[in-house]
């Protein structure tokens, strides 16, 4: 069995937000990154599934330098090998061009699993694993809490609202990584050595044949701006024993916030 | 001439999503002169037309078919583009839903369209929108221009209000050309927990490690119950195992913007923040004044969590008579 992960470099999520001088994107400076959280369980998944029916596992990651530690990250826990692509022409992508360039790295790779979180920290658009499918031509199943794999078929568990939905298909696949799916591990030091054995293949948009068909330039969603959230109003604490507070709690979101 | 709108309008147990209204509500507003088309999708849906035709689209196209009678992305994601072919639609809405959120990208992908999902608020109209949607779990917002014939946008529930237009919508059957569907929805299991889908629901009653244990989320759901709210809790709790991940608000757990939120006992680390901070007032009760959930509290009270919330509920109770 041959297992794709795609995984994301984010800045870590104690990071406080600021906006870049040019209002396009975030502040980066002194901005810590890490696997964006979803993608852990994906890289957990494929490790697990590679224990239980063998193969081999590959790691993508798409961006700039930010991405080697992460890449350096899944290999520690235990992933094969590792494709980091790496062009300007990449800088910045919306998520139907991210997921062509995921898709032409991945195409002719003999792959029959593709995993990923099921949301990446910063866009929060929870649309490239879809895509992704449907570009490979490939059967999905997105915000998975349960794989089994047997032979070429799957039965997954997706959360939805208000209740749980067993999928059954075939592979090959493309499944999104929901929190619940597993309990990733933690590199340990032996992982940490050996994956400094381990190679990080570089693609461009040249290798990958995308040259002057995917770029910055030619996505199709545009960031125009990025904003802070408006300020809420200054809020207050009640004064007073707990009884005459949560009499006026009740009174204030009666008459002055009309929500109750 | 705007080449119009069409309208995914979920449906489950017989019943169209209010979600999914709304984002029909929203694109009524926005058409100006445009048609507003609606699709429904799934098997022995027709009866759900007249409710749909109350909220005023030009027309209703049903998808109804065994293909549909259990969900899946391929299926779906066919019948949506089959109905933008048909009407040559400028932009697709639909609810921000797990079902929208897995085939929509799909839809868009086929073909080749702009997507943004999530999104809050919607400016412009005609052939023009631009879109705002929450970045990093709402610690900033981006905004969005759309550059391809045909544009997919999913709208968060709750936030667009609901808008009853009347109207004599007629109905017409869609007929789709599925040629394969290679994973299909083969079971569905109701999870125990919330009554009211956390991310749709109009009030919040979220619980933090201030309620000392999982014994305690009974103090919890009785206030929940008495305000018809869903249950949320913060990751420390999920993390200790005292309740089941679908209840987690915040960065890796669901983003909610309802009414009112009530945290309890919740401190309000930025990840937790980031998930209910849209919310329209945010109530904040927890024993320690200097917790900063209290900076983001439109009212807060400072004391036992379980010794308060037991008297909200009682109090609320009275209120409602």
């Amino acid at each position: 069995m041959k297992i794709a992960v795609c995984t994301k470099a984010v800045p870590d999520t104690e990071t406080r937000i600021a906006i870049a001088a040019d209002k396009k994107n975030i502040d980066f400076a002194g901005v810590r990154f890490v696997t964006s959280p979803f993608d852990e369980f994906a890289v957990e998944e494929a490790l697990k599934l590679k224990e239980k029916h063998g193969g081999e596992t590959v790691v993508f990651s798409l961006g700039g330098a930010e991405c080697t530690a992460v890449l350096q990250d899944s290999l520690a826990r235990g992933i094969d090998s590792a494709v980091h692509i790496n062009d300007p022409d990449f800088a910045n992508l919306d998520t139907l061009s991210t997921a062509k360039v995921l898709a032409a790295a991945i195409k002719d790779g003999g792959y029959d699993i593709v995993l990923l979180g099921q949301q990446g920290v910063g866009g929060d658009n929870s649309q490239v694993p879809s895509m992704l499918a449907e570009l490979l031509d490939w059967p999905q199943t997105t915000m998975v809490v349960k794989l089994e794999v047997e032979g070429n078929q799957f039965k997954a568990e997706r959360e939805i609202e208000g209740a749980h939905e067993v999928v059954t298909g075939s592979l090959p696949a493309v499944f999104s990584a929901q929190k619940g799916l597993n309990e990733p591990r933690y590199p340990g030091i032996k992982g940490v050595m050996a994956a400094k054995r381990k190679t990080i293949e570089v693609k461009s948009a040249e290798s990958l044949g995308l040259k002057g068909k995917v770029s910055t330039e030619l996505c199709k969603a545009k960031l125009k701006e990025v904003l802070m959230p408006p300020e809420r109003p200054q809020g207050r604490k009640l004064e007073g024993d707990i009884d005459t507070q949560v009499k006026e709690l009740v009174n204030l979101l009666r008459t002055e916030s009309h929500v109750l | 001439m705007s080449k119009g709108f069409l309208v995914f309008v979920e449906s489950r147990g017989g019943q169209l999503r209010k979600a999914s209204l709304e984002a029909l509500s929203e694109a009524k507003r926005l058409a100006q002169s445009a048609d507003v088309h609606a699709i429904i999708v799934g098997k022995d849906i027709k009866g759900l037309a007249a409710e749909l035709a109350k909220f005023g689209p030009t027309s209703i196209l049903i998808a109804d078919n065994d293909l549909f009678a259990n969900y899946s992305s391929e299926a779906y994601a066919k019948a949506v583009t089959e109905a933008v072919n048909k009407l040559g639609a400028r932009f697709v809405l639909a609810a921000n839903t797990s079902m929208a959120k897995d085939f929509i990208p799909r839809a868009a992908a086929k073909m080749d369209a702009a997507c943004v999902t999530d999104v809050m608020s919607i400016k412009g109209g005609g052939d023009n929108l631009e879109v705002t949607k929450p970045m990093y779990s709402g610690k900033c917002y981006g905004v969005y221009e759309l550059n391809s014939d045909v544009s997919f946008i999913t709208l968060r529930p709750n936030v667009f209000a609901l808008a009853e237009n009347g109207g004599e919508a007629k109905s017409e059957d869609l007929s789709v050309n599925v040629e394969k569907v290679r994973a299909q929805v083969s079971e569905v299991h109701a999870s125990e927990g919330n009554k009211v889908e956390l991310s749709e629901a109009t009030v919040v009653v979220a619980g933090g490690r201030g309620i000392k244990g999982p014994e305690n989320w009974p103090v919890l759901q009785n206030l929940c119950d008495t305000l018809g709210a869903a249950l949320g809790a913060s990751r420390a709790v999920v993390d200790a195992g005292w309740i089941d991940h679908q209840h987690q608000v915040g960065q890796t757990g669901k983003t909610v913007s309802p009414q009112l939120y009530i945290a309890c006992g919740i401190s309000g680390a930025i990840q937790h923040l980031a998930g209910m901070s849209s919310s329209k007032v945010i109530v904040a009760i927890n024993k320690d004044p200097e917790a900063p959930i209290f900076k983001h509290a439109t009212y807060g009270i400072v004391g036992d969590v379980l010794e308060i919330v037991p008297k909200l509920a009682a109090e609320v109770k009275k209120a409602q008579g």
